[in-house]
C-alpha cells in the first residue's frame, strides 16, 4: 500500500515536471516576433488605469489575430504588421486558434482580452458570433478593429477592407471574360465555405456582375464549394469539368480553391481549354501562371493589409482617431486613409484595388 | 482491451463467427447491388457520370481512402480504432515534402520508403502506449491525434509546401501511367492483395482474427495477443506513411490541415464495407466496396445536383443503414440456427 | 420485461457495485487532480498579473460551459457502455441550427428553444434505441448519426446565419447572475452537475450504471432494465446536447451549420481526465467537473503565457495519454518487482528506444531549413 502512494506520488510530479516544462519551452518559442514576453510587460496596476486617458500613449502589446494559424496569407500579413511595428516602435503578437474555428477563436480572444492589450485587429471566423466578444474588448477599453474577414458592425470599431466588395467581385467577372474570349461561354464559381461571409458576398457581386450586358456571353453554370479544403476543392473542380463538358473558366475566390482547380486542370489535361482564375497567392499559383492553367488571378496584398490594420489600432489607441466618419489617419508607406461609412459594412477603411498578377509581374513577388 | 458486449448468449464463439462470415458475404453482394442500383440512378440523371473518364477520377480519388481503410479494417478487426491516422499523413506529408523539397537530388523513389518509415514510428508509439501502457486504442489514438497534428504545426511552423516547391518527378509518383493506370491505383490494388493474403493465408493474418474475435480464447491458444495488438497499430503506421506520400504527391502540396477530419472517412469505409467493430470480422473486398461505395457517393452528388449541403447527411445515413443492416441478418441467422 | 423485486436485485447488484462512501469514493484520482489545479493556480499566477482577476476568469469560464453540460451525460455513457456517444456536438449543432431556422421563419424564441429541446431529445433516444434495443456499438452508431445530425443541420441553415435573438435570451449564454460576477451559465452548469451527481452516486439508477459497466450480463439476469438505462442515459444525453446548443447559440447570438465542430472530443477528453474509465464500471462526476476545471484554467493559463493553439493541443493530448499511461506503468513496475532482466526485452526496448531518437533526431535535422529560413 505504502509503496503504492509512493508511485502515485511520483506519478503526479512527473507528470507536473512535464507540464510545466512543456509550457515553459513552449511558451519561450510561442510569441515568433516578439522579444518581450506579454505577460511581464503590462504591470497589474495598469489594467484599471488604462480605463481612461485615451491621449497618452498606451504601453503595452497590440494582438494580430489571424482565423486561424498555420496559413501563409495571414503569415504574410503578419510580416507587414511586423513592418509597421517597427516603423511604430510598439510589438505587435501574432496570435491565433490552431482551426478555423469561431468557438476557439473567442476562447483565445478571452485570453487576450485579459492580458489588456492596447489594440485587437482581428481577422473573424464567423461575423456574427465574435460580436458579444468583440464587444466586451470595446467594454474593457480595448480598441478592437477587424481585418480580412469582418466582425459585424456592433462588435467592433472600424473594418479594414482589404478591396471593395464591388471591386473584387467586377475583377473576377473581368478576368474570368478576358480568358474565356470574344465568343465567351460557361464559367463557374469553386468557392471555400458556405458559411463565408466575404465569400458570398463576392459571389453576389458577381451575379450582379454578370447582369451587364458586356458579360451577357458568360453563362454561370453553378456554385460549388470546396470547403477551403485542398481535397475537396479538387474534387469538385473534378466534378465540374465532368458535369459541363464546354466550361470555359473557373473562378475560385479562395487561396485554396483556385490553386486546387488550377491542378485539377492541369492533372485533366485541359490546359488552354479550362481556365482558372480568382483570388491567389503569387507562391501557390506561380507554376499555373506559367503552365497556362490560371493565366492571370488578382488579389491585395496582405502584407500592406496587416500594415494598414497595425497603423490602423494604433491610430485608435493613442485617440488620433475615434473611429467616426471622415477621420482620416496616416498610415507610413501606404499614404493617409480615411474613415468612411458604409451600410452594410459600417465603418470602415478602403485598403486600395486589388492587383491583378499574371505571366509578367508575378516573379516580382515572392510570398 | 475493451470490455465489448460478449458473445450472444447460446452461440460458441466458434458458431458466431460462421455467422458473422456468412453475413459478411452476403454484405458484399448487398453492397454490390446497391452500388449498381446507385450507379444506374445517377447515369439516368446524369449521363456524364458513367465514363470512362469520372471513373478513373473516383478510382484516383479513393486509391488514399482504400489504403488508410484496408489499415483500419485490421484494427477495428481487433477490437481497437486508429483516430491517429489523420495526424500521422499531414505530418509524414509535411516531413516527406520539405525532405523532397530540400533535397531534389534525393532519388524521388526514397520518398516512398521515407513516407512508411515515418509511419511506422509513429505508429509504433501508437501500439507501445496501447499495448504495454494498457491505454484504451480510443482514448490512446485520440491523444496521438491532437500531439501528431500539433508537431506538424511545430515542425512547419506554419508554413506550407506548394506545387512549385516539388519537383515533377515527386508529383508524378503518385499520377504517372506508365502502366496504363495512374501509379497511385495500382500502389492501393497491390496493397489490397498483399493484405488480402496476409490476412487469409499467413498465421499472423489469422491470428488478427483470433484476437479481435475472442482475445481470451487467442490467449489460451498460444496466441501472443499484446504482439498481434502492436502489429496492427504498426501496419497501420505503416500503410497510412505510404498514403501520406502518395497525399503529398497527389495534391502536389503539404499543409498544417492536409487531412484534416479524414480519420472519420476511413472509419466510414470500413464499417460500411462490413467490418464489425465488435471484432472478428471483415473482408479485403468488403473495405474496397465500402471505399467505392463513398467515393460514388462523394462523385455523384454534384453530378446530380443535389445540394452539398446533403452530402453528409447521406454519409451518415449511409452508415446507419450499413450497421442496422447487418444487426438485422445477425439476428435472422441466429434465430433460424436455433 | 419481468419484473424481480427491488430487493432481490438490489442485492446481487451490491456484488457488482459495492455502495462506497463518497469520501471512499474521493480518492486517488481525485486528489491528484485537486493538486494539479493548485500547481497550474499557483504557476500561472507566478506567470502572469492577469490571470487571478475575477472578471477575466468570470469571462473566461463560460468559454467552457458548454463542453461541461455534455460532458455530464458523457460521463454516464462511458461507466454503463465503456465507450462513447460521439455525436454530442453534431446533436448540438442540430439543435442550435433548427431553433435557428425555426426563429427565421418567425416563430417565437422560445418556443423556438423548447422544439430544439425536443430534437435534441428525440435524436438521443433515437441512439439509444440503436444501441440498446438493436445492440449495436455504441461508437458505430453515434459515428453515423455524427455525419446525419451535423448534415441534418447544413441541410437547415446552408449558407445562411440565424441571428438577432433578443436579449432575453442570449442572456442564457452571455448574462450573469444579476448582482454577482457568476455568469448565467455557469450557474446552470453547477446545478445540473450536482443533480447529476446525486443521481450517479445517491441513486438505485446510479448504482445500475455501475453495475452495468461493470458487468452487464450478471445485472441483467439480476432484473434490472438495462436496455431501458442505457436508452435513458443516451436520451439525457441528447438533451443535454440540444441545451448546450441553446447555451452556445445564446453566447454566440448567433447560430451557423458548423455551430460547435469538433466539441466531441474535448467532451471526451475531459470525462475520461476526471478519472471516468474508458473500460467502464468507474468514475465520479465530482472527478469529472475537477478535470473541467482543470483543463479551463491550464487552456486559459497557456492562453494567458500567448502558448499557441497546436502547442496547447499537444500539451492536453499528452495529459490525456498520460493520465491513464502513468498510473498504469506505475502499476506495472510495482508488481514487477523481484522479476529478473529478460536481456531479450530489454534489447527489445533498447531497439525501440533508439527508433524514436532516429525519428527525432531526423525530425530536428529535417526542419532545420524551416528555421534557418524562417
Amino acid at each position: 500500500m505504502k509503496h503504492r502512494s509512493l508511485l502515485l506520488a511520483l506519478t503526479t510530479l512527473l507528470l507536473v515536471g512535464l507540464l510545466v516544462s512543456a509550457c515553459g519551452s513552449a511558451a519561450t518559442k510561442a510569441p515568433a516576433a516578439t522579444e518581450a514576453p506579454a505577460a511581464t510587460e503590462a504591470p497589474a496596476t495598469e489594467a484599471p488605469a488604462a480605463t481612461e486617458a485615451p491621449a497618452t500613449a498606451c504601453e503595452g502589446d497590440y494582438v494580430l489575430v489571424p482565423k486561424n494559424l498555420g496559413n501563409p496569407y495571414f503569415d504574410t500579413a503578419n510580416n507587414g504588421a511586423q513592418e509597421a511595428a517597427k516603423e511604430l516602435g510598439i510589438t505587435v503578437l501574432y496570435q491565433g486558434s490552431a482551426t478555423a474555428d469561431a468557438t476557439e477563436q473567442i476562447t483565445l480572444l478571452n485570453s487576450l482580452i485579459a492580458q489588456q492589450p492596447c489594440g485587437l485587429a482581428i481577422s473573424a471566423n464567423d461575423a456574427d458570433a465574435l460580436v458579444p466578444t468583440g464587444q466586451a474588448a470595446m467594454d474593457a477599453n480595448i480598441p478592437v478593429v477587424t481585418w480580412d474577414s469582418a466582425i459585424a458592425p456592433d462588435g467592433r470599431t472600424i473594418h479594414i477592407n482589404q478591396a471593395i466588395l464591388h471591386d473584387i467581385g467586377a475583377i473576377q467577372i473581368q478576368m474570368a471574360s478576358e480568358l474565356a474570349g470574344p465568343d465567351g461561354g460557361q464559367i463557374a464559381i469553386l468557392s471555400a465555405t458556405s458559411t463565408a461571409p466575404n465569400q458570398n458576398a463576392w459571389i453576389e457581386v458577381m451575379k450582379e456582375e454578370l447582369e451587364k450586358p458586356e458579360y451577357a456571353n458568360l453563362e454561370l453554370v453553378e456554385v460549388v464549394y470546396g470547403d477551403d479544403d485542398d481535397t475537396k476543392s479538387y474534387n469538385e473542380a473534378q466534378a465540374l469539368f465532368t458535369k459541363y463538358p464546354d466550361l470555359k473558366v473557373i473562378i475560385a475566390p479562395t487561396t485554396v480553391g483556385i490553386a486546387a482547380s488550377a491542378r485539377a486542370v492541369t492533372d485533366a489535361e485541359l490546359i488552354g481549354k479550362v481556365f482558372v482564375t480568382g483570388l491567389g497567392t503569387p507562391n501557390q499559383m506561380r507554376e499555373y501562371v506559367k503552365n497556362g492553367a490560371a493565366p492571370q488571378f488578382a488579389l491585395w496584398n496582405p502584407s500592406d493589409l496587416g500594415y494598414l490594420a497595425v497603423y490602423a489600432m494604433h491610430a485608435l489607441a493613442n485617440g488620433e482617431i475615434t473611429a467616426e466618419a471622415g477621420q482620416t489617419f496616416e498610415a507610413g508607406k501606404l499614404g493617409e486613409y480615411t474613415i468612411e461609412d458604409d451600410p452594410d459594412l459600417g465603418l470602415n477603411v478602403l485598403l486600395g484595388l486589388p492587383f491583378v498578377y499574371n505571366a509578367e509581374n508575378i516573379d516580382d513577388f515572392n510570398w | 482491451m475493451t470490455a465489448q458486449n460478449p458473445p450472444a448468449l447460446g452461440t460458441s464463439p466458434a458458431t458466431r463467427r460462421n455467422l458473422l462470415w456468412t453475413l459478411v458475404r452476403f454484405r458484399e453482394a448487398g453492397i454490390s447491388v446497391f452500388i449498381l442500383i446507385l450507379v444506374v440512378a445517377i447515369t439516368l440523371r446524369s449521363p456524364s457520370f458513367l465514363t470512362v473518364d469520372n471513373f478513373e477520377d473516383i478510382l484516383l480519388n479513393i486509391s488514399i481512402l482504400t489504403i488508410v481503410a484496408l489499415a483500419q479494417a485490421m484494427v477495428i478487426i481487433t477490437r481497437g480504432i486508429d483516430l491517429s491516422v489523420s495526424s500521422m499523413i499531414g505530418l509524414v506529408a509535411m516531413m516527406v515534402a520539405f525532405v523532397v523539397k530540400e533535397h531534389p537530388e534525393m532519388p524521388v523513389l526514397f520518398a516512398v520508403p521515407l513516407g512508411m518509415a515515418l509511419g511506422a514510428v509513429l505508429g509504433t508509439f501508437n501500439g507501445l502506449i496501447i499495448t504495454f501502457g494498457k491505454v484504451p486504442p480510443i482514448i490512446a489514438t485520440l491523444g496521438t491525434l491532437s500531439i501528431y497534428r500539433g508537431l506538424v504545426f511545430f515542425y512547419s511552423q506554419g508554413t506550407w509546401i506548394n506545387s512549385f516547391e516539388l519537383p515533377r518527378s515527386f508529383k508524378l509518383l503518385s499520377k504517372g501511367t506508365p502502366l496504363g493506370l495512374p501509379n497511385m491505383v495500382i500502389i492501393a490494388i497491390v496493397v489490397a492483395v498483399v493484405v488480402y493474403y496476409f490476412l487469409n493465408y499467413t498465421r499472423t493474418g489469422r491470428d488478427i482474427f483470433a484476437v479481435g474475435s475472442n482475445p481470451d480464447a487467442a490467449q489460451f491458444a498460444g496466441i501472443r495477443k499484446q504482439r498481434i495488438t502492436f502489429l496492427v497499430y504498426l501496419i497501420s503506421g505503416l500503410l497510412t506513411g505510404l498514403a501520406a506520400v502518395l497525399w503529398a504527391s497527389r495534391f502536389e502540396s503539404a499543409q498544417t490541415n492536409t487531412g484534416l477530419g479524414f480519420e472519420l472517412q476511413t472509419v466510414a469505409a470500413a464499417v460500411i464495407g462490413g467490418v464489425s467493430t465488435s471484432g472478428g470480422a471483415g473482408t479485403v473486398p468488403g473495405v474496397l466496396l465500402g471505399a467505392l461505395l463513398l467515393g460514388i457517393i462523394q462523385n455523384a452528388l454534384p453530378l446530380v445536383h443535389i445540394s452539398p449541403f446533403w452530402q453528409l447527411a447521406i454519409q451518415g445515413v449511409l452508415i446507419l443503414v450499413a450497421v442496422v443492416t447487418d444487426n438485422l441478418i445477425v439476428r435472422r441467422a441466429q434465430r433460424t440456427r436455433k | 420485461m419481468t419484473q424481480t423485486p427491488e430487493t432481490q436485485s438490489a442485492s446481487l447488484i451490491k456484488e457488482f457495485a459495492p455502495r462506497r462512501s463518497f469520501l471512499a469514493d474521493f480518492q486517488r484520482w481525485e486528489w491528484l487532480l485537486v493538486l494539479l489545479i493548485v500547481v497550474v493556480i499557483v504557476a500561472n499566477t507566478r506567470l502572469s498579473p492577469h490571470f487571478l482577476d475575477a472578471r477575466n476568469i468570470s469571462r473566461t469560464s463560460s468559454d467552457f460551459m458548454e463542453l461541461g453540460l455534455m460532458m455530464l451525460p458523457m460521463a454516464f455513457i462511458i461507466i454503463t457502455t465503456a465507450s462513447v456517444d460521439l455525436s454530442v456536438a453534431s446533436n448540438l449543432g442540430m439543435c442550435a441550427s433548427f431553433m435557428g431556422w425555426l426563429f427565421m421563419h418567425g416563430v417565437n424564441i422560445w418556443v423556438a428553444a423548447l422544439a430544439a429541446l425536443a430534437l435534441g431529445t428525440l435524436a438521443g433516444f433515437l441512439n439509444g434505441n440503436l444501441v440498446a434495443r438493436l445492440k449495436l456499438s455504441p461508437l458505430v452508431v453515434t459515428l453515423g448519426t455524427y455525419a446525419f445530425y451535423r448534415g441534418v443541420a447544413y441541410v437547415l441553415l446552408g449558407d445562411q446565419a440565424a441571428r438577432g435573438y433578443p436579449k432575453a435570451f442570449t442572456y442564457i449564454g452571455q448574462g450573469r447572475i444579476p448582482g454577482t460576477l457568476i455568469p448565467f451559465s455557469v450557474a446552470l452548469f453547477v446545478v445540473l452537475a450536482i443533480i447529476f451527481g446525486l443521481i450517479l452516486h445517491r441513486t438505485i439508477f446510479g448504482r445500475y450504471t455501475f453495475s452495468i459497466g461493470n458487468n452487464e450480463n450478471a445485472t441483467l439476469y439480476s432484473g434490472v432494465p438495462v436496455a431501458r438505462v442505457k436508452i435513458i442515459l443516451f436520451t439525457v444525453s441528447g438533451f443535454m446536447a440540444a441545451l448546450a446548443g441553446l447555451v452556445l447559440a445564446a453566447r454566440f447570438g448567433s447560430t451557423r451549420p458548423d455551430i460547435g465542430t469538433g466539441l466531441e472530443l474535448a467532451v471526451i477528453t475531459a470525462a475520461v481526465l476526471g478519472g471516468v474509465d474508458i473500460n467502464g464500471g468507474r468514475g465520479t462526476i465530482v472527478g469529472t467537473v475537477l478535470s473541467l476545471l482543470l483543463i479551463g484554467l491550464m487552456r486559459f493559463g497557456m492562453g494567458l503565457l500567448n502558448i499557441q493553439g497546436q502547442v496547447q493541443g499537444i500539451v492536453i493530448g499528452l495529459l490525456l495519454i498520460l493520465s491513464i499511461l502513468l498510473p498504469n506503468i506505475a502499476q506495472q513496475i510495482s508488481s514487477a518487482r523481484g522479476v529478473r532482466i529478460n536481456w531479450r526485452s530489454a534489447l527489445i526496448s533498447l531497439g525501440i528506444l533508439a527508433v524514436f531518437v532516429l525519428f527525432f533526431l531526423f525530425f530536428f535535422w529535417s526542419r532545420a531549413p524551416v528555421i534557418a529560413g524562417g
